[in-house]
């Protein structure tokens, strides 16, 4: 099922550019995946895209008052609140929450209700497991979907559960709405949310562009989301 | 969470390297030909390292990194001569995923908090290399051993840490290249000091050797050279001119002077840990739909 409101032609997304994370590789990806993509923090180019993509890596904080100062708040919450699509990675799943835990409070973009919150005390076999995690490490879908495949016309579409990815976090999001959940992870006795929906808002942890042949084909089904090209 | 493997290629120039202790450099081949083989049979991230570190020639590694960021989809870090906030964004901006820095850190260890601070912690990755004093004590060293520094390695760890650092990697200089196994004194010792991550790295000989670092050194990811090169420079087919003039690979090939090395694949490395009960991530590279 394409998601509403995209132009035909070749579709573009503006992949938003505040400093923090390899935009690189999430530009590569985005080509793979048949996507035009421009990296980029201008709010014009960004309102007329087709995808925003929301990447990053680093601190919260940091994040947020460098978004402000490019005065891109605004034009990310009104995009969120028009429906249109979005992908959030990373720090880029954290930022839309209304709030985070890290160093301090801070106010995120409030696109979703929730909290960012570090991983508390995770172990495994008796051991203290490292903070940050980093590595490859399952998702899985909801417990107690209901109604078909959760993964059906996302761009989760055609993985399996318990399939790596590739995460490098201390964070990690706890959204007021379970309903919004699209995919948990677990760290040693912690399972979290992994992965966000919300409409044609999706947001992961992980990331997709570093998770190998999978993970770009996340990608892949992204961009058939966004061209409404559903055929295999 | 799956248990990283991760092959690291010293690049010099335009080739891969591999250096055996005090026995200089060899060279191996082109780095994107190994990145992608290793990329399409399970690496979870891959490790370059500019085997010169100097600036000179710095724009040959610029270019690999940009073309092998184009076709490879797991995490790079790059390092080797990295000294300024200025020369890691350049690295980021090619396409690398992480920085490692040793020397810069040493004699500027400000330099930690503020990449860290531009890039994100899990963007810098600090490389302790040691050697082991007869007191039983370990020393930081920099230019890939060549340089001591008077520095306890274990306290230069937990500094590097508190000071932004989002992983680290331990590699014993007395080990590196010999395959005589890694340290595992150094390494548990250094896992056990910090909460982040620790790579270890230097001395994997056979695929015992990297059981033994994860089970007894505490080691978080394993960072693997000859032991995966050996096999795949067995294997692989070069294509006429692909060497410069310095390029000799055939007593590699003949594995006369490297009986030290029981080479492996990443299939049967990762196997193997999976059949003693470690998680890895299957190597089965993925499918494309």
């Amino acid at each position: 099922m394409p998601i509403d409101g995209v132009r035909d032609g070749p579709v573009k997304v503006a992949i938003v550019d505040y400093g923090l994370g390899n935009l690189y590789s999430v530009q590569r990806a985005c080509v793979h995946a048949g996507l035009g993509a421009e990296v980029t923090s201008d709010r014009r180019e960004i309102e007329a895209a087709d995808g925003i993509v929301l990447p990053g890596v680093g601190a919260f904080g940091d994040a947020m008052s460098t978004l402000r100062r490019l005065d891109l708040v605004e034009p990310l919450r009104d995009a969120a609140a028009a429906g249109r699509p979005m992908l959030g990675i990373c720090l880029g799943v954290q930022l839309l929450m209304s709030r985070s835990e890290e160093f301090g409070a801070h106010e995120g973009l409030g696109i979703l209700k929730g909290t960012v919150l570090r991983f508390q005390e995770p172990r495994a076999e008796g051991r203290a497991l490292k903070i940050p995690s980093i590595g490859w490490n399952g998702i899985r879908r909801p417990a107690g979907a209901e109604g078909g495949d959760p993964w059906k016309d996302t761009p989760l579409e055609g993985q399996k559960d318990d399939e790596p990815m590739y995460f490098v976090h201390s964070y990690c999001v706890q959204p007021e709405d379970p309903g919004v959940v699209l995919s948990t992870t677990r760290y040693g006795q912690i399972e979290y949310c992994s992965g966000i929906r919300r409409g044609s808002l999706f947001a992961f942890q992980f990331h997709p562009e570093r998770s190998g042949p999978e993970g770009l084909n996340i990608y892949r089904a992204w961009a058939r989301l966004l061209t409404g090209d559903d055929k295999q | 969470m799956n248990l990283r493997i991760i092959p690291r290629l010293d690049i010099k120039g335009p080739n891969v390297v591999k250096g055996i202790q005090f026995e200089g450099l060899r060279v191996l081949g082109k780095p994107e030909r190994f990145a992608r083989h290793y990329y399409e049979t399970g690496a979870d991230e891959l490790i370059y390292m500019d085997a010169v570190a100097s600036l000179y020639g710095r724009n040959s590694l610029l270019e690999i990194v940009r073309r092998t960021a184009d076709e490879i989809f797991i995490p790079l870090t790059v390092g080797g001569g990295l000294r300024s906030v200025e020369d890691i964004r350049k690295v980021l901006r090619a396409g690398a995923d992480k920085v490692s820095l040793n020397t810069a850190a040493i004699q500027r260890p400000e330099i930690i908090r503020e990449a860290s601070r531009a890039f994100g912690s899990s963007t810098i990755l600090v490389a302790i290399e040691a050697i082991r004093r007869s007191d039983g004590t370990y020393e930081a060293f920099t230019d890939f051993g060549r340089q001591a520094t008077g520095i306890n390695a274990l306290d230069w760890a937990k500094r590097a840490v508190d000071l932004g650092a989002g992983e680290l990697s331990v590699t014993s200089i007395d080990r590196d290249g010999t395959g005589e196994g890694f340290d595992l004194a150094l390494t548990r010792a250094v896992s056990s000091a910090v909460s982040v991550p620790v790579i270890a790295a230097g001395g994997a000989g056979k695929i015992d050797h990297v059981l033994e670092v994860i089970q007894e050194g505490k080691a978080d990811a394993v960072c693997v050279a000859s032991l995966l090169h050996y096999r795949y420079v067995r294997e692989c087919t070069y294509s006429p001119g692909e060497f410069t003039a310095e390029g000799n690979i055939e007593s590699l090939r003949k594995g006369a002077r490297f009986s030290r090395i029981e080479d492996a694949s990443l299939p049967e490395l990762k196997g193997w840990l999976m059949s003693r009960n470690i998680a890895c991530r299957s190597t089965a590279c993925g499918t494309v739909r």
